[in-house]
């Protein structure tokens, strides 16, 4: 199982405009796996991570999930991908800052109709395993950075995704910190059989990976190592 | 706790089945989110959701005012209905006299420059029909008073007022006024007879009287007036619901990370201003209850009349909220589709021209009337629907056009020179005009149509003066008398207040030459110069004004001056060799057909003639010592004859009542521009927090606070003064092509231009230095701290 | 560091002399320790002995005169030296800074030499994260230890693959 690639991005390119972020792409991920997506500053490797993620659509080549076109799909059926099979941990910015932390780790589950009670039961779960239990009743802006990251985590996995993509999760934190929630989050992946894309320029960070892709210029080069 | 320790703990919660909902229930879920993210944002949400909701409320508000009028309007025409007397029928189709019909007339007048306007009653028989509200009808020398009318007699200064139509022996209740500011009357009298114009009834009430066509101008003027009224506070209303849309816009594009679907994420949108909304309903209602209960009084209206219209109000209940969640839904369109909305701002597209232009374009369509310079008394009964359509479209387009405007501009702007704080906010402004702008088109639209409705009333201020110009030296008033009986205003000479009379009698009969009519007035030379420039006059003299088109009759043409077709000698008038040409006036009557010809006479040079005069002027020359003299003498007429009105010689017209009208625009206008001002104030505040960390590291680098308040001042300042600039070309062209309709000569309205720019420069002042504190405490070095 | 892997890689970009050979070396990576004559020749006779060079005499030339090419045998050698990732130890980039200048000399991707040895890298601190991650607050140190020169490294092959084009214009002029 851990063979059949879960998500397979074959030959993206995209533009913004004139800048050429991606020019043939090709990446696949495997079911359960923590692939680590490396490259220096403006590689392309976070734009090569939203389009796996379907968040953005590439001008040209595809990106199958579980055997599903992405690139096929419509807005609405991305967005339910991302309700569902996806979760995403950013570097900041990506908690709702009205809502307490155990609001926004309840949220994707209540997105997808889960009960008020039954949701928040299980965030707070979550919340406790990452350590976290003590900020639940604050908002996102009175936590550390650290245990923002970690709410993070918890929402990233609420909903027992099968992809976890980490975008510099710990580009904000220091290494202590960072480190933390590096273990906390692939040890959390491993016992929910999720995979995890992780886009990192730091090799510590890449080091929690099982293999690695790096993306240079647009193009990804990946070196499998006779072991 | 390590991470293998953790790993052994188990596969981790697990999360509860997913149930599909049902549409309906995945709204209602997706709205109480929303709902839910519109109360929790802390201080800055609140103050948000404050704002939305103020703004909603004054627009409410003025909505309900105006579902109220026409029940209003309703009751006092059905009051005015009951009461209401026939008009004047010639004896011959009048009803027959019985005991129980009266004899009606209207008696106009005034206190000082309010009216007075009253109706004088005889009873023919001993079963009288009796007005609503009057218990009896007054007799002869008695006077029924409206409660305000009554007051008024009562006060000081109102001596002169006192006994004009009579002893006071009642009021009229509620159910026989208007309103309760009403000043109004029933005088008994004894003099009136169907002959002298009275109208003969057995009963009030039931007579439909066809309102007299309003004046085009007026009717144009007004509804100008409600469009630069509410346009801005629709404005307003649509840019409150975008009140701190930037963070809603991070807010959304979290939730559309977490999987939320562009719908769904309308839809919490939606929820969150459905928030301010209802919230604004209440708000409104509240706020016109406050208003219902103190407002009687200074409206001049019943409380019982201020009953809104339910079916407008449920369409206002309905249709707020909705037009507030359609514009949240319009409004995001563009940021929605993106997930990423807070992470990768993709290169924004230039705003386009084109559709900007359609509506603008349609308005100039609509005004054609206008551009073709016809005058708007010519206006078919479309046009004078289509014209301030136009204008109102034209306004719309100032708010359309000026953020493509503010963008074209900024964008080439800043490429060079300037300071760093010119530089900061031209950047921004390049960035992101659209927050600003959207807040200044309000002050674009309500300054451009200020400007437009005092364009208007200056036209109308001047086509006043064009009236006539007469001379007022030696009287001061007058009273047209068609009865023939001139001489019964003898005991006028020598009342208080009055100097002398004297009296103009005018005579219409035709040139026999050419059967053209020939107008002539007779009277002492210091009559005739009332509205004619006779210079040098002595009595004996004769003048003559040619007509429009054609000459005086020659010397020697007999005219009759008498009982039309008699030819009686001693009638018969013939122009004399001698006469002095004047300049054709437009007299205190006048023709369609033009001005005919004229002969002025003094009665010297009557030579024995006696003219039957069709009509006279009695002319009074009031006496300055004598405060409130008019009124003194409106008093000693009506007690010559109450149904005679008293005119002062130089009509003072609309020009009190447009001043009126240019203060409360003025005052909406300001008020507008504070709650303009408010909404800035927001977008600024917003802008800042999101950018603490910038300004803080701006700080650390060694740039000025006194640069940073600058940009931020720039910043403001660019819209706004961009804006003014739109608006005053835009209100200034709308205004001279009105004025040129109105046929009176263009005036540019600086001081109004003057004004609201000078209110529009403080407004940016005042809501610079509001944020100026708040700019200083996130510039401490602490903003440096990660979020 | 390998003498005769260098040497080999430099052949491959042109036969030499034994005395140009030991001057290009020097010029090329010798900064601290200029290469003696003794122990080019030698390791051009192991070559040679391996059939990894081969001698085309010139008339009348003394054993000074001896011009060395490199065999195909050689070229493939070069080849499998170029593309085995060094095991990360410290002060390896001696090693691999004559790597990459010889991959460019020959025409050949530095950048794949650098990513073989990113792969080891990587591999090896996933090893000792593993450990880490397992391990006692001893483990945990001397891991850390290990995995913070291991990045250093690290960033130095990404500083010279950012800078793999200016390099390779350098070396080929």
């Amino acid at each position: 199982m851990l063979d059949s690639p879960l998500l397979v991005a074959d030959d993206l390119a995209l533009s913004f405009g004139e800048t050429r972020a991606l020019t043939s792409a090709s990446v696949q991920v495997r079911a359960g796996e923590v692939l680590a997506l490396l490259g220096p500053s403006g590689s392309g490797k976070s734009t090569l991570m939203h389009c796996l993620a379907g968040i953005l659509a590439p001008d040209s080549g595809s990106v199958t999930y579980d055997g599903r076109d992405v690139t096929a799909m419509s807005d609405v059926e991305r967005s339910a991908l991302r309700r569902t099979e996806f979760g995403f941990v950013f570097q900041f910015g990506q908690l709702v800052p009205e809502l307490t932390c155990l609001e926004n780790v309840a949220l994707p589950l209540r997105m997808t109709g889960a009960r008020r009670r039954e949701a928040e039961r299980v965030a707070t779960a979550w919340l406790e395993r990452l350590e976290v239990a003590d900020v639940a009743a604050k908002r996102p802006g009175e936590a550390s950075g650290g245990q923002g990251q970690r709410v993070a985590v918890a929402r990233a996995l609420v909903t027992r995704p099968r992809v976890v993509f980490a975008d510099e999760p710990t580009g904000a934190l220091d290494s202590l910190n960072g480190e933390r929630v590096m273990e906390l989050l692939v040890a959390a992946a491993r016992d929910t059989g999720a995979a995890v894309v992780l886009v990192t320029h730091e090799a510590r960070v890449a080091a929690y990976s099982d293999r690695e892709a790096v993306v240079r210029d647009g193009r990804v080069r990946q070196v499998e190592l006779a072991r | 706790m390590t991470a293998t320790a953790l790993a052994r703990t188990g596969a981790g919660p697990t999360p509860p089945p997913r149930r599909p909902r049902r549409a309906l229930a995945q709204w209602a879920a997706d709205l109480a989110l929303g709902v839910r993210l519109s109360v929790s944002g802390g201080r800055a949400g609140w103050v948000r959701l404050a704002l939305i909701a103020v703004g909603i409320g004054l627009g409410v508000t003025m909505l309900l005012g105006a579902a109220t009028a026409p029940a209003v309007v309703a009751a006092q025409e059905a009051r005015s209905n009951d009461r209401s007397t026939p008009m004047w029928e010639p004896p011959e189709d009048a009803v027959a006299a019985g005991p129980g019909t009266i004899l009606t007339i209207a008696a106009r007048s005034q206190f000082r420059d309010t009216d007075v306007e009253g109706v004088l009653v005889q009873a023919e028989g001993d079963a009288p029909p009796v007005p609503p509200g009057v218990a009896r009808l007054p007799g002869p020398g008695e006077v029924v008073l409206s409660p305000a009318l009554a007051d008024l007699m009562a006060t000081d200064g109102a001596e002169a007022l006192r006994g004009r139509w009579g002893e006071a022996v009642g009021t009229i209740g509620p159910e026989g006024l208007r309103g309760p500011d009403e000043l109004t009357f029933y005088a008994g009298s004894d003099q009136l007879s169907v002959e002298e114009f009275a109208s003969r009834t057995d009963r009030f009430g039931g007579v439909e009287r066809a309102d007299p066509d309003p004046d085009p101008t007026l009717l144009v003027l007004a509804m100008v007036a409600t469009t630069v009224l509410l346009l801005p506070v629709a404005i307003f209303v649509t840019s409150a619901v975008r009140f701190g849309s930037e963070a809603r816009d991070r807010r959304l594009a979290a939730l559309r990370l977490v999987g939320a679907d562009a719908r769904m994420a309308r839809r919490v949108a939606a929820g969150e201003t459905l928030t301010g909304a209802v919230l604004g309903l209440a708000l409104g209602g509240v706020l016109f209850a406050a208003l219902l209960l103190a407002l009687p009084d200074a409206l001049g209206v019943f409380a019982g009349d201020l009953r809104p219209v339910p079916a407008l109000v449920a369409l206002v209940v309905v249709l707020v909220p909705v037009a507030a969640v359609v514009v949240t839904v319009a409004a995001m369109q563009r940021v929605v589709v993106e997930p990423l909305g807070v992470v990768r701002r993709s290169g924004d597209r230039r705003r386009r021209l084109w559709w900007r232009l359609v509506l603008p374009v349609i308005g100039l369509v609509l005004v054609a009337p206008l551009l073709a310079g016809r005058g708007i008394d010519t206006f078919s009964d479309t046009e004078q629907l289509s014209v301030p359509v136009g204008l109102g479209l034209l306004l719309l387009g100032v708010a359309l056009l000026l953020p493509w405007l503010v963008e074209a501009s900024v964008r080439h702007l800043g490429g060079s020179g300037g300071g760093v704080a010119w530089q900061l906010s031209v950047r921004r402004l390049q960035l992101d005009s659209g927050t600003s702008v959207r807040a200044v088109s309000g002050i674009a639209v309500s300054v451009a149509g200020l400007l437009v409705i005092n364009g208007i009333v200056a036209g109308l201020e001047s086509g006043e003066t064009e009236v006539p110009q007469r001379d007022a030296a030696d009287f001061q008033a007058v009273v047209y008398d068609n009865s023939g009986a001139e001489p019964r205003w003898g005991p006028l000479e020598g009342s208080r207040g009055i100097r002398e009379i004297s009296t103009l009698s005018s005579v219409v009969t035709t040139d026999p030459a050419t059967g053209a009519d020939v107008w002539i007035d007779i009277g002492e030379c210091a009559a005739l110069a009332v509205d004619t420039e006779v210079g040098d006059c002595a009595d004996g003299d004769v003048f003559a004004a040619a007509p429009t088109n054609g000459t005086v009759p020659t010397a020697g043409t007999t005219l009759d001056l008498g009982e039309p077709g008699s030819s009686e000698a001693a009638s018969t008038w013939t122009v004399p060799e001698t006469l002095t040409t004047v300049p054709t006036v437009t007299g205190m009557m006048s023709s369609p057909e033009g001005e005919p010809a004229r002969f002025l006479i003094t009665p010297g040079a009557l030579e024995g003639v006696e003219p039957l005069a069709s009509s006279s002027s009695v002319l009074i020359a009031l006496d300055p010592a004598v405060p409130d003299a008019m009124d003194h003498a409106r008093t000693a007429v009506a007690q010559v004859d109450a149904s005679m009105h008293v005119d002062p010689v130089v009509i003072e017209g609309l020009a009190p009542v447009l001043a009126d009208i240019r203060q409360a625009l003025l005052a909406g206008t300001a008020a507008l521009l504070l709650l303009i001002g408010a909404s800035l104030l927001v977008n600024v505040v917003e802008q800042m927090r999101e950018r603490r960390r910038l300004l803080a590291a701006l700080l650390a680098f060694g740039v000025r606070r006194r640069t940073l308040s600058a940009s931020v001042l720039l910043q403001l300042a660019v819209p706004v003064v961009l804006g003014l600039a739109l608006a005053a070309v835009t209100g200034t062209g709308l205004s001279t092509l009105l004025q040129i309709g109105m046929e009176v000569p263009v005036r540019l309205d600086w001081a109004g231009i003057g004004t609201t720019s000078g209110v529009a420069a403080l407004v940016v002042l005042v809501t610079t230095a509001a944020s100026l504190p708040l700019l200083w405490r996130l510039m401490r070095p602490e903003g440096l701290r990660a979020e | 560091m390998s003498v005769g892997h260098t040497l080999l890689g430099l052949l491959e970009s042109g036969p030499r002399h034994g005395y140009d050979l030991k001057r290009d070396y020097d010029e090329r990576f010798g900064q601290d320790r200029p290469l003696a004559y003794g122990q080019v020749y030698s390791t051009l006779a192991r070559l040679l002995k391996n059939g990894l060079v081969e001698v085309g005499s010139e008339p009348g030339a003394g054993p000074d005169r001896k011009r060395y090419a490199i065999t195909d045998a050689g070229v493939t050698d070069v080849a499998g030296w170029l593309s085995e990732p060094e095991r990360p130890e410290p002060y390896l980039q001696s090693t691999l800074y004559t790597k990459v200048v010889l991959a460019l000399l020959t025409g050949r991707d530095g950048a794949d030499v650098l990513d073989t040895q990113r792969a080891e890298h990587l591999r090896l601190m996933r090893d000792l994260t593993r450990r880490k991650t397992g391990g006692d607050l001893a483990d945990q140190l001397v891991c850390d230890h290990a995995l913070f020169h291991l990045e250093a490294d690290l960033r130095w092959l990404e500083l010279t693959a950012a800078r793999l084009d200016q390099l390779a214009v350098r070396v080929r002029a």
